[in-house]
């Protein structure tokens, strides 16, 4: 019980909105933080991290933000002359314009024969403009996605799926064996060997999500993994 | 025959009992419910998502919009549902208590719809669902300065009470309506005001003694909807 107690207060502090989170000229406010008069108060809800004089606040929710770079996944929602209308989960519409197709593709192509309506595209965000998102898979990696299992979470779980340089999304691709694309939008593509083996992928990153909280998370998906590798062997 | 003793029995600066969940419409960004008593309201955050039509976007900043509305079987005589004159001003008037907290100015082009739904009404709904939408807003990650406490204060006979049930609102003295209605919400950390609406007659400095009563009542409100947030932890 004790133990249990302890791991209650490593838990991180939450905050609300309006908050003050910190008090004195000394801190700065960071993302999700704002500074009044004297104080430094939350402006969004989520967890508080103080990283030497910088005060922030990581969101547990809202939409996903494009960013420059970003990976994400996408199903084309309308299809124009000169490229696609993807949809990746943000409040601003995102076009991936022929020129910036893998290969060459003219004008004339059907566009359709490329991406369909519906089709899941891998894709990078090249530029963010007040009226929208420029998207590009001109680059290796970039591409329709085939097959194998698509599924979305919130997307400011993503940095916990993928985990500090890739070790929670490497961990789960060396126990399951399958393929693995994390959107920065939250959309996430499985590919593995069996059906089975990309369910026991789904549900780990389903744990992930959902204990997204706790401390030593990797460990612990480590032992779930385990288990369910060991069940699957029994079987 | 002045109004000595509440109908209920509480004393004359007590709300009804007060509830608030977070989290309860699976399918929505965030999502709340919050009750007085016998008032019940859910509310529902989709976005900040694409504003159509187009001529309605402001390119400065997103814009909130709100839909109140009571479910047909919410009051003792039934409802015609749809909107009204009455659930019009109503949503008109929750956007703009809540609009000094809301923080809308990353999401150009966008909006942010608020649905507020009535499940069960003994009076006081546009504030509990002003508390709950307050809530579902934090809860859906949208950036606020502070969080809105609503309750509704009123004079009876001649006393000011907090939180009116329908019974008091309907309080008589000699055939003659002696009960005065006055929603007031609050930024809860600002302590700005940002609805009052006031129904009936009252003298000016039984108002600002009102008012105060009413602030008071919402400090109690913030810690309700504080505990509330934090019993979510994730989305």
């Amino acid at each position: 019980m004790k133990a249990e107690e302890q791991k209650e207060t490593k838990t991180r502090r939450l905050v609300v909105p309006g908050e003050v989170i910190a008090s004195g000229s000394n801190f700065l406010p960071g993302e999700g933080a704002r500074r009044e008069g004297n104080d430094v108060t939350a402006t969004r809800f989520g967890i508080l991290e103080l990283e030497d004089r910088l005060v922030k606040v990581v969101a547990l929710s809202g939409t996903y933000l494009p960013r420059k770079g970003n990976v994400v996944i996408g199903s084309v929602s309308e299809i124009t002359f000169n490229g696609w209308v993807m949809d990746i989960n943000s409040p601003y519409s995102s076009f991936l314009p022929i020129i910036e197709c893998k290969g060459f593709v003219s004008k004339r192509d059907d566009l359709s024969l490329i991406y369909n309506y519906g089709d899941m595209v891998i894709a990078q965000v090249i530029g963010v403009k007040s009226k929208g998102v420029d998207l590009s898979t001109k680059e290796r990696g970039f591409d329709k996605l085939e097959d194998g299992l698509v599924i979305t979470i919130n997307s400011n779980k993503v940095p916990r799926v993928i985990g500090k340089q890739g070790s929670m999304v490497n961990l789960i691709k060396e126990y399951t064996g399958c393929e693995i694309v994390v959107g920065q939008n939250g959309v996430i593509w499985i590919k593995g060997e069996s059906i089975d083996a990309e369910l026991v992928a789904r549900e780990a990153i389903n744990f992930i999500d959902k204990n997204s909280l706790v401390e030593g998370l990797t460990e612990k998906v480590k032992v779930f993994l385990e288990k369910k590798t060991s069940e699957k062997e029994k079987k | 025959m002045a109004y000595k003793k509440r109908y209920d029995g509480r004393d004359f600066d007590e709300t009804r009992k007060v509830e608030a969940k977070v989290g309860v419409v699976p399918r929505a960004d965030g999502s709340a419910s919050f009750s007085f008593g016998d008032t019940k309201a859910i509310a529902a955050v989709y976005g900040p998502r694409p504003l159509h039509p187009q001529f309605m976007q402001n390119s400065q900043r997103g814009i909130l919009r709100c839909n109140y509305d009571m479910m047909s079987f919410s009051v003792t005589e039934r409802k015609k549902p749809g909107p009204a004159r009455r659930s019009q001003e109503i949503s008109h008037v929750t956007a703009k208590a809540l609009e000094p907290v809301v923080m809308l100015s990353a999401f150009p082009n966008t909006v942010v719809d608020v649905f507020i739904t009535i499940t069960q009404a003994d009076a006081g709904t546009r504030t509990a669902g002003i508390n709950a939408a307050s809530l579902a807003l934090a809860h859906a990650g949208i950036p606020m300065s502070d969080l809105v406490g609503s309750v509704s204060v009123g004079k009876i006979g001649n006393s000011i009470c907090v939180d009116l049930t329908k019974a008091e609102e309907d309080y008589e003295e000699d055939g003659e309506k002696m009960a005065t209605d006055i929603p007031v919400a609050f930024t809860l950390r600002g302590k700005k005001l940002s609805l009052l609406q006031l129904d009936g007659k009252i003298r000016k400095d039984e108002l600002v003694k009102a008012l105060e009563v009413g602030q008071k009542a919402c400090e109690k409100i913030y810690d309700i909807q504080k505990k509330a947030l934090m019993a979510v932890k994730a989305h």
